[in-house]
């Protein structure tokens, strides 16, 4: 696509992504899966759609919809797939999402990893999510490493701390120091604690595969019905990256304090690969959205200064990067980006999606209005304990607030994993009823 | 010098202070009165996130910064420091949730306040709430949580508490990612704080109303 404008690539994606390469159960089926995506293309695009695409905050709901744990989910993959099944047919969504996000046990525990906990592993067998465990993995001492050679330091140094199997890794040289002719080159993989590790590696392979022919073959048939898919991969903020699962999140603001200079390097390095990652993931996907969970650049984390400094540079640099290539990242703001608004304002028009969490809406809408289109954000608290006459009436008044002139999406706030299915039907049914041009 | 030293902590210059620091055990000050100016050092860090001038890197640099203090100063300690207390106060994640952000800046807000802390971390099952409570009287309890499975384990302990019949003598207040004034009417807690300095005014209203 070597000559195409920003706006001309998206065009291109955004036609792919009406026309998949998919044979679809019905021609009323395919009608619909084009009103879909041409709702949401709308929206995109600041025109006004049909009515107001609706995304359900649905996460890991199936399963308990369906009344299966996340333990035996994680470890039955038909169970997982019924659930799944059971769920995208009960819901008539504008949108489609796999059963993708339910990891294979199995493969976690072949490679022994301890970046999460998940039911049964670290976590009592009836928690209905999975956690990530914060720690420094990445020690403060470490950047040069990482700046020098992120594969290598993700070899020899990252992988070996998280995943247990391949503790043996620190032990193997660098690709790098491979040749001329091959003489010592392969000694290291004939040591049998590394012969162990990468028989880890082939069975957590072989395992991932079984899992992967379970959940794409769901992904499938909601296609062929008609549902969407709209989230194409995923990609994080740079700070967010580091902040998560290297530094972690007390050892990143230290390091904002004692070493700003390193951490800004190792964020414009990062930001590159997670680019490289993330359009590689929306041309496997044909899906030309990114999600982008943005986490530690929230209102109350940090100031408007820092946020300035150390947040947004990198982050806009990924999604400028995105942009350039047609792919329109959808940014959720978790927690609340009130004092943010000006600052993310300054991006090509019609180019993005920002959904926010708990973001004041009409604010969003009156800055972020002519820019962007936005979603959000049912409160998750309301979607969990309220009624569905109080979720319905929520979503009228967020319609209300948000809708005019197209440019809006209803969404929840973060997503829901258990509660009354007659709440999330509530907002559909609010979008069908409320949300008409 | 004190009050360089208490602007230099509160300013968080990081080698000056510690620079400081040695100078002052050097000249043969009382350990405990440089502990003292930590602690107003840190009040005055305790205002300026109050007052939005200050943010969590500040808090974090702030307890990395005492903590070398601490580690310095305590050789010379003769003995252990004692200062008076508002209150006490138990917190921790409730079941299922293993998040501790939030959590940890609560504990430290509250003890820069005045407050005698006890934090029982995460994935804390409502008995061992039950229990702190219990050995400790402590008249307020905070329970914090990240994810939506924290509703439930919220609603849990506070009828746990019921249950055994300490409910009515403490207050409870709740906060945390997705908590709101939704979740503290389901969960029947008495306040919901927005962040960490919510906990310090209900901590100190209820202390005051005791």
């Amino acid at each position: 696509m070597g000559e195409l404008t920003p706006a001309e690539k998206r065009e291109e994606r955004f036609k792919r992504w009406l026309s998949p390469d998919v044979k679809f159960s019905s021609p009323q089926a395919e009608k619909a899966y084009k009103e879909r995506v041409t709702r949401f293309i709308k929206v995109i695009q600041l025109k006004e759609p049909d009515r107001v695409p609706c995304l359900l905050p649905a996460g890991l709901f199936p399963l308990y919809y369906s009344g299966i744990t996340l333990q035996t989910a994680m470890y039955d993959y038909d169970k997982l797939c019924q659930a799944w099944r059971k769920f995208l047919r009960d819901f008539e969504m504008d949108t489609s999402f796999g059963p993708g996000m339910v990891p294979p046990g199995r493969v976690l525990e072949a490679i022994g990893y301890k970046l999460y906990k998940w039911p049964g592993h670290g976590l009592s067998s009836d928690v209905t999510t999975y956690q990530c465990v914060e720690a420094e993995y990445m020690k403060a001492d470490e950047y040069d490493a990482l700046i020098k050679d992120p594969s290598n330091f993700w070899l020899r140094i990252y992988m070996p701390r998280v995943f247990g199997a391949f503790e043996p890794f620190r032990n193997l040289p660098p690709f790098t120091t491979i040749e001329e002719i091959v003489i010592m080159s392969f000694l290291p993989y004939g040591m049998p604690d590394v012969q162990a590790a990468f028989q880890a590696l082939l069975e957590a392979g072989r395992e991932s595969m079984k899992w992967m022919a379970a959940v794409a073959e769901v992904s499938r048939e909601a296609l062929e019905a008609g549902f969407p898919p709209i989230m194409g991969g995923f990609a994080k903020a740079p700070f967010d990256t580091l902040g998560d699962t290297l530094r972690g999140t007390q050892a990143i603001m230290m390091d904002m304090y004692r070493q700003p200079d390193k951490l800004h390097e190792a964020m414009s390095r990062i930001a590159a690969l997670t680019l490289d990652s993330a359009v590689a993931t929306a041309n496997a996907s044909n899906v030309p959205l990114i999600m982008m969970p943005l986490h530690k650049g929230a209102d109350g984390f940090m100031s408007i200064k820092q946020f300035e400094t150390f947040y947004w540079p990198t982050l806009k640099k990924v999604v400028m990067g995105l942009i350039d290539e047609g792919i329109v990242p959808v940014l959720f703001a978790e927690g609340i980006y009130n004092s943010r608004l000006e600052i993310i304002k300054e991006l090509p028009r019609a180019a993005v999606v920002w959904y926010f969490d708990q973001t004041d809406m009409a604010r969003a809408k009156k800055v972020l209005g002519d820019i962007a289109c936005i979603a959000g954000n049912v409160p998750t608290s309301l979607l969990m304990t309220g009624t569905p006459q109080e979720v319905k009436e929520h979503c009228r008044r967020l319609i209300e607030v948000c809708g005019k002139g197209g440019g809006y999406i209803l969404a929840g706030g973060a997503s829901i994993d258990e509660g009354n299915p007659d709440n999330l039907r509530a907002m559909m049914e609010a979008a069908k009823e409320y949300g008409v041009y | 010098m004190p009050k360089d030293f208490v602007k230099t902590l509160a300013d968080l210059k990081e080698e000056e202070v510690i620079k400081l620091t040695k100078e002052r055990l050097e000249a043969g000050e009382d350990a405990k009165v440089i502990l003292e100016d930590s602690r107003k050092a840190m009040e005055i860090v305790g205002n300026r996130f109050a007052d939005g001038e200050y943010f969590l890197p500040e808090l974090v640099y702030s307890g990395e910064l005492l903590k070398q203090i601490t580690e310095l100063v305590k050789p010379h300690l003769k003995q252990s420091a004692e200062t008076k207390r508002l209150g006490k106060v138990v917190i921790g994640t409730v079941a299922g949730d293993i998040h501790d952000i939030g959590l940890n800046i609560v504990d430290f807000m509250l003890s820069v306040n005045g407050f005698e802390v006890y934090n029982l971390g995460v994935d804390v099952p409502a008995e061992k709430f039950v229990e702190k409570i219990k050995v400790t009287k402590a008249p307020i309890l905070g329970l914090s949580g990240f994810l939506t499975l924290a509703f439930d384990s919220m609603k849990e302990t506070v009828e746990a508490l019921e249950a055994a019949g300490v409910r009515a003598k403490i207050k409870i207040m709740i906060g945390g990612g997705q908590i709101d004034d939704e979740v503290r009417k389901y969960a029947k807690a008495d306040a919901y704080g927005k962040d960490a300095m919510a906990a310090v005014s209900l901590a100190k209203k209820w202390i005051a109303a005791k």
